[in-house]
This record gives C-alpha cells, structure tokens and sequence, in this order.
C-alpha cells in the first residue's frame, strides 16, 4: 500500500464543492482508490508481476434535464476545480434529456460485514510467489506445467451527491486461477476467490488442475451433437454472466432486448436465482456506484422470472426505488447484476455424474459470445478437461467441442443442482454457484485437441 | 516529467535492477452517446501515471502509480525491484532481450481536423442528425450512436539511453440501428460493429457520412425481422470487410503472438496452433492468395505508431506470404528465443499495464484482379455476409464461429434476397487454404477495434485492421438450432 491518503469520501467531497461553485444544480463524485497486484505464471515459472495503485475521481455535473461526465486520476484542487469546469462545460452543450430522473435521495446504507480484508489490504509479492510455487509444486509432482495468475485488490469506494448522499466502504478480494497442461495437449483448471486471499488453498487449487489434466491424457475425438451433461461451478458461471448480461438488466427490459418477463417460466423448478451483495458466500459490497444501498434481488425463483436490477434511471421509469444496481455514470448499458448466486441443490458430484446413462462432464467454457441475445443463444468452446460419461461413470477425456445453445434452454433441462457451491468471479462480478445436471446441450462443432 | 523519469530509473538500477524502462503517460478520452433521440451521455475522461518495468537477475518486476512526485517515484521504483525479486524466487529461465539500437525521437499522429480542439457541440449534432435519420424509419425500436476520441502522450526512457516522446490520436464512430418483433431482435451497424475507428482526425469522422448511410441500414434492420432464417449447408461465401476484419483479428492476428505460442497466455486466452515448428517447416496456412503482414506503419491504423513500448521502431512484419507461415508478432524477449530480432509488437494499455506481444495493423494484403462487386458478378451461388454480430474462437485459434448481422443470397452472380441470423463455421487453416478470390485496392480499407482484450490485468488494445473482402468454398453455415 501507498503511505496515508486523503480518504476518498473527503476527495469526493472537495470535488462536489467545486461542481457546486460551477453552478451545479446536482452532482455526485464517486472515487475509487484501487491498489491491485498480480503475479502470473506460466510454464511453472513467474513471469509477469505487477502493481498498480491510482485514484480515480467521476464527477457527474447536472444543469437542470442536462447531464455531463468527467474523469480525472489528479487529486488537487486545482485539478478538481477543472475537472467541474470540464463536465460544466460538456453538460451545458447538450440538448435537455427530458426523462433524465436527476439523483437518488440518500437513504439508509447499512455496512454489510466481510467486504474487506486487513490480510488482503497488506498482501505482499512474496506471499503470492509462495502461492505461485505452491502450484507449481502441485504440477511438478503431476509432470504437467502450471500456468496462472494470483490477484490481491485493495479498494476504497465512495459516492456523495448534492442530495446528501454520502458512503465509502473499503473492499478487497484475492483471486487465484490455475491452469495445468501437459505436452501432450492435455489440461486442467481450477479456480478460488475470497475477500480475505489467505483462505484461497493454493495448493490444493494446484493438485484439482494437476489432477484434472492428467486425467485428461490422451483425449479422443468425439461426434458433436445433443448430449446431456454435467457443468462444472466454472461452467455455470458462465451461464450466470451470460444471462446477466443480457436480460437481468432493468433498461435491457424497457428496451426489450431481453428474454425477462416477470412470471416468465424460463427454468426448471431447480434454478433460483439471486443477485445479493450482502451475502458473505460472495464478496459483499454495502452500495452501488450511485451511492444506494445494495439491495438482495431474487431474479429467478424455481425457474419463473420474478424481478431485475435497477438503478436510479431505471427505477424512475419504473416508478420505483433503486436496487442498488447502478454502475458508475455515464452508463449506457444500464444496471448489472454484480453479485449472483445460485441456490445449491441436494446432489452430490457423484449423484450428478452418477445421472448420466451417456453425456459429458464439462470443466468451463471459453470464449462465449451470444449468437442470438434475445434467444439468449451463446456459443463458445469446452475447455481445461470434457470427459465422456457412460452409465454414471467417467470413461475417458474427449477433445473439445463447439456448442451453440440457448442458456434460457439449457436453466430448463437442468435436472439436478450440486449441494456444494464455489465461489468464482465471473464476468464483471463475484458469482456463487453450484455444479449442475442438464438433460440436453447443442455441441455443434470439434476441434482438434 | 523527464526529471521523473531519470529519477525513477536511477533508483530502479541503484536498487539492484540490469535493465529498467519507464512510461510517462497521459491520456485523455471524450465519449458521446446518443441513444433514440436523447443524448444518454457525454464525458470526457484524463489520467496519467507512470510504470516502471525492471529486470533483476532475469526476472521481471513492474510497479505502477497515479502519484507523480519524487517520494512516490522512488517507492514504485523501489517496489518494482521488490517484485522482480520476489518473481525470481519462481524462475526457470532467465529472461535475456535481444540488442537494439537506443530509441530517441518524436512521433505524432498525422491529421487534419484535431478532435479535441473542435467544439462539443459539433460533434453533438452530427450524432443527433445521424440518430433522427435512423428513426426517422417506421418500425425501429432502439438506436445507439456514438463518437469517442483518444489522445495518448507518452514519454519512454530506459537505462539503455532510449528517451522517446509519441502523441496518438485516434477516434471513431457508429450507428446501430435496432427493429425488435416478439423474441426477435434484428440490429444492423455502420461502419461495422464495434464502430470504425482509425489513428486520425475528426475528418475520418465526417468521411463516414454517418447520416448518409443511416435511412438504408434502418430500413434493412426492420426487413430482416421478416426474412427467413439462414439455411444450413456448406456454401460459398463472401467477407465484406466489415466482417473479414474480425476473421483475420481472431484467426490470423491472435495465433501469431509469440507470446502466446510461449505459453505466457495459457491461463486466460489460451494458446496458439502456430507452433514454433510450423514456422521452420513452411506450414501453409492459407491459399496462395494471402498475404497477411504486421504493418505498425499503416497510414491510418489503429496499430500505427513510431515506437513500440520498448522502444523499438514502427515496421512491417510479413506473417503469412503467398499462404505460407513466416513470421509472428515479436518482442525484445520472445524473438531471440526462435533467432530473430523484436519485430516491434509491445504495446501497454495505459501507464498502469505492462507492456504485451499486441497486434500492430494486421492487414489482409489486397490482390489486383477483382473489385468486391466483380467478385460477386463472378459467383454463381452462394452468400455475401456483412457486420458481425458475434464471434468466437477456441483457446488455440482452430475452431471459430461467427455470426453477422446480415446475409444476401448470391445467385447467378447477383445479390438476391436477405437472410436472418446467418452464422459460418471453420477451422482456421482449413478457412483460409479455400480462399480463391481477395478483392482489390478499390475495396481495401482501414478498419480496426478499440478494445482488443488480453493479459491479466486485463488490457484493451486499439489495434487496425486493412482488408478488402474475400471469397471462401464450401464453408458451413447456418449453425445451431433455430
């Protein structure tokens, strides 16, 4: 960490004071203070270590109906002083935006516990190089090689608008991802987050990638076509991120580009769905970028469409209050889930392989894109270990394979959900999810390995 | 700012570092959003910072912060030997660069109109007119356009003695148009996609014509929603460059990068089948039509520059010539590795990012012979496809799949009628080996994306892309189930 530093709700405060004097009829100031570092390592050995500490101040300034957004990353007042004069100047530019809500009104912020972590905060090169080694050691013993990266993120948040709004909360998270692979092609994965990174078992994360590309030795080719399958959790992810991003959004809705209607049936019984930034399963934040406290949104309750997440902007529209959901302005794809979980089921991992007469078992996919957003149709590839099922047992690795497949298709079929969840970060977001049990998934292509 | 630099690089070599550069840089960025008539968004954006990258017994540390003053120099300096040493508590191999000449000068993007000194509110209006165009069309449900500008200052310096100094200017602009019926939802861009952007002035800008081509594009958006879908089936198809861009980024520029080949990706991106091996046995990659070449020197691209950032000069590196596989992205510490010099290709998001193997302009060399049109006229049947719409590729760039937002069926040589939700599917040496027809200069334009992904912390990468549209067999399309 940098030595002591203004603390960021008072820059926050000093740059409202300026917006103020610029003639400003609302403002609002979000600062985020980040200090991050990361060691990546790649055929068992580190080689790209970095750090990065900065501030960055977002000064939304408001005429009347006009709205006008600038950044800086200078901290003095002369700095502040022109960054209010810059959004004065491009707010005043612009045609009124009639339906423009203007800000929240503060209300009660509660701080939600675990959000930071001191053992985070003060992570240092050295404890992620004895990560990195314990993960080598791991694909050593294995005779594969290790390759990943390990992520510490000190963050200081604050908002404050004109309304009186006015939060800051410190956050942290450490990530660990791991990917095995041996000479033959063969590969592995496995991944861990948490707020406090001294509870991420390098090691053990080491031996699942290990042990998983060693089972993956020798992998044979196999016909696409509709399989039933079991998604690992870093599949599932996948799932959640996706359908996030493409209808859990309130402005998604009243622009009709998504799939959500409320009452919808678009799951099976077993999908409830849940973005909850208070749960400590996640990594809990206590407000959104508006400055709102965080509200838990149940989006998807045994399969049937119930609510999406809204910021300021939205909410008005709809005639309500923020979730919470906002992302820091100028925001033009709208509010986003940044906190899904996904109810665990009753099934063990051996149950859900064990439901398998003849399917796939898939370790994560790579490189998703939505072929048809409103369909949610996605396709993208298998990866780090897809193994063939026969009879509730695994018979061998297979090469890779293509799907194109609508998510929405693929929450329906889910016939079985895992008892035990992981936490992983996903997209944008911190995800909690269970493995799960899928009747039918579109493989449409191979490749070859 | 230059005192900063010696100081940062000082410490750095005092503390133990055998190689050490620094980046000074300050970027300022001014985005505008129209979206349906409102003008949703408007901002302008500056940061600055500096990163120190080191070398200690091999092994390398970067520290980076948003602090510029002398304390905090030499606490990132300091920090960044701290990291290196703890980096070679973990090393295999120890990292050697290849020699170069010391970098010293000054480059400049060339333009006419500077974005930035040009007032807000003409750029303001040029998107509304844009944007009232498009729904000035019956039965268009949304639209999105937008205007972004990016000026980058840099200042590098390295103990070697290279001190260079580069302003970088790019923008870029769009339309998107959106018809939506039921659970369809038909969208269609101008320049393409992810917007058209070049290394230029506001006059790229207004050579769009953004408004000229908006009614057109509204009213296809809207056919669309009643065309049929794609069929299925192994076809003939032809690239506009609007799609053939994102084709040669995924399959052609994204397997060339050295470091991916080395393995240094795996965890987040994947790797590459251009193997090292390849290389040395003349692997063809494509028919004897392609010429794919790493052009930093482009006028206009997105990827034009006169150093990279480590200080090696702007060039153009051939990748594929006449089909066969000859060269890759390159940097100071993956080319020795396979016997050649840096080919140039390090490039860093900000002054907060290490520098990564990124592509420069990958361009798709145009072949004299055929316009676009005469390419069509010389085509009994098949399908012309244009804008993507999504793309995917697998983590060693084999297996790819993209959808565009729009396809014309070709027959007896003409354009017929429209097709829904086409999508094609390939494998990457088997997609470019049935090439048999790439247009020529008439068609070949700039193009390029702003956000190029890669590298953790994750960077963005503004890289360009000239190509001129091509014709490939026998490729399938129509993927999925609809």
């Amino acid at each position: 960490m940098a030595e002591q530093q203004e603390a960021v709700l008072s820059v926050a405060r000093r740059a409202l004071r300026f917006a103020e004097q610029a003639g400003a009829t609302q403002c609002e100031a979000l600062v985020q203070r980040t200090d991050e570092q990361l060691t990546r390592f790649a055929n068992s050995e580190v080689h790209q270590n970095v750090s990065e500490s900065d501030t960055v101040v977002n000064l939304r300034f408001i005429d009347g109906q006009r709205v006008g957004v600038a950044s800086t990353n200078r901290l003095d007042d002369d700095s502040l002083r022109r960054l209010a004069d810059t959004a004065a100047r491009i707010c005043r530019l612009q045609p009124e935006q009639p339906d423009f809500a203007g800000l929240p009104e503060p209300g009660s912020v509660s701080m939600v516990p675990g959000a930071c972590s001191a053992a985070t905060v003060e992570a240092t090169p050295e404890q992620r190089a004895e990560a990195a080694r314990a993960v080598i050691s791991a694909a050593d013993e294995a005779e594969v090689l290790a390759y990943g990266s390990y992520r510490t993120v000190a963050e200081q948040v604050a908002v404050a608008n004109s309304l009186g709004v006015g939060v800051e909360e410190p956050r942290a998270h450490g990530h660990l991802i791991v990917v095995a692979m041996g000479a033959d092609g063969e590969a592995g994965y496995a991944e861990g987050a948490a707020v406090d990174h001294t509870r991420i078992d390098a090691a053990a994360l080491g031996q699942e990638a290990a042990g998983k590309a060693r089972a993956s030795r020798k992998a044979v080719s196999l016909e696409p076509g509709d399989y039933p399958v079991v998604l690992e959790e870093y599949a599932v992810v996948d799932l959640l991120d996706m359908l996030g991003y493409l209808g859990f959004s309130a402005l998604a809705v009243q622009e009709e580009r998504s799939f959500f209607e409320a009452g919808k049936r678009i799951g099976s019984d077993l999908v409830t769905l849940r973005d909850d930034a208070t749960d400590t399963a996640g990594t809990p934040a206590s407000f959104d970028y508006e400055g709102i406290a965080k509200q838990p949104v149940t989006l998807v309750e045994k399969g049937v469409c119930r609510e999406v997440v809204h910021d300021a902007q939205t909410a008005a529209r709809a005639g309500r209050r923020s979730t919470g959901h906002g992302l820091p302005a100028p925001n033009t794809y709208g509010p986003f889930p940044l906190h899904q979980l996904m109810e665990p089921g009753e099934s063990s991992r051996e149950e859900l392989i064990g439901g398998l007469a003849r399917g796939l078992l898939v370790t994560r996919f790579h490189y998703t894109n939505p072929v048809h957003p409103k369909l949610a149709m996605v396709t993208g590839m298998t990866r780090d270990g897809l193994f063939l099922v026969e009879r509730g047992e695994v018979v061998g690795p297979v090469r890779n394979l293509r799907f194109t497949q609508s998510y929405l298709g693929a929450l329906a079929g889910v016939e079985a959900v895992g008892r035990e969840r992981r936490t992983l970060r996903g997209f944008l977001g911190t995800v909690v999810v269970p493995a799960v049990r899928v009747s039918a998934f579109t493989f449409t292509g191979a490749t070859e390995h | 700012m230059r005192d900063l630099s010696r100081r940062a690089l000082d410490t750095a070599t005092q503390q133990g570092a055998g190689y050490a550069d620094v980046r000074l840089v300050r970027r300022q960025d001014e985005d505008l959003t129209v979206k349906s008539g409102r003008v949703e968004a408007v901002s302008m954006g500056e940061t600055e910072g500096f990163g120190v990258r080191v070398l200690v017994d091999g092994a390398w540390g970067f520290a980076s912060s948003g602090r510029l003053d002398a304390a905090e120099v030499d606490r990132v300096a300091g920090l960044a030997v701290r990291i290196a040493r703890a980096s070679g508590t973990a090393l295999r191999q120890r990292v050697r660069l290849d020699d170069r000449p010391p970098a010293v000068g000054r480059y400049e993007t060339p333009l006419q109109e500077d974005p930035f000194a040009l007032s807000m509110d003409v750029k303001i209006d040029l998107l509304l007119e844009a944007d009232a165009r498009l729904n000035g069309v019956k039965g268009i449900a949304f639209t999105e356009t937008m205007y972004h500008a990016q000026r980058e200052w840099k200042a590098f310096a390295a103990s070697d003695g290279s001190d260079t100094e580069q302003v970088i200017t790019h923008v870029g602009a769009a339309v998107e148009v959106n018809a939506v019926e039921g659970d369809e939802v038909q969208r269609r861009t101008y320049p393409d996609a992810g917007g058209g952007y070049q290394a230029a002035g506001f006059e790229y800008v207004r050579g769009l014509d953004l408004a000229g081509r908006a009614e057109a594009l509204a009213e296809e958006s809207v056919e669309l929603l009643s065309a049929p879908q794609c069929p299925p089936g192994r076809q003939t198809i032809i690239l506009d460059p609007s799609q053939l861009y994102l084709q040669v980024h995924e399959s052609c520029g994204h397997p060339t990068e050295l470091d991916r080949v080395f393995g240094t990706e795996a965890s987040f991106a994947g790797t590459s089948f251009l193997t090292t091996d390849k290389l040395e046995a003349g692997f063809r990659y494509g028919s004897d039509l392609i010429d794919l070449v790493a052009d930093a020197t482009a006028p206009g691209g997105l990827g034009t520059f006169g150093w990279d950032d480590e200080g090696v000069a702007a060039q153009s590196v051939p990748l594929v010539k006449e089909g066969i596989f000859v060269g890759y992205l390159s940097s100071r510490e993956t080319a020795p590795r396979i016997g050649r010099a840096s080919g140039g290709a390090m490039r860093a998001d900000g002054w907060n990012r290490l520098p990564l193997i990124r592509m420069t302009n990958i361009n798709l060399l145009p072949k004299p012979g055929m316009s676009l049109d005469e390419m069509i006229a010389d085509t009994d049947e098949g399908l012309y496809l244009a804008s993507n719409r999504s793309w995917s590729i697998d983590d060693r760039r084999l297996n790819f799949q993209f959808a565009t937002e729009v396809a014309r069926e070709i027959k007896g040589g003409k354009l017929g009628r429209l097709y829904k939700n086409p999508t094609y599917t390939g494998i990457t040496y088997e997609f470019w080996r049935s090439c048999d027809a790439v247009g020529d200069e008439r068609s070949y334009v700039m193009l390029g994306t702003p956000n190029c992904g890669k590298g953790e912390p994750g960077q963005g990468a503004h890289v360009g892309h000239a190509v001129s549209g091509a014709r490939f067999r026998e490729v399938q399309v129509g993927v999925g189930k609809w």
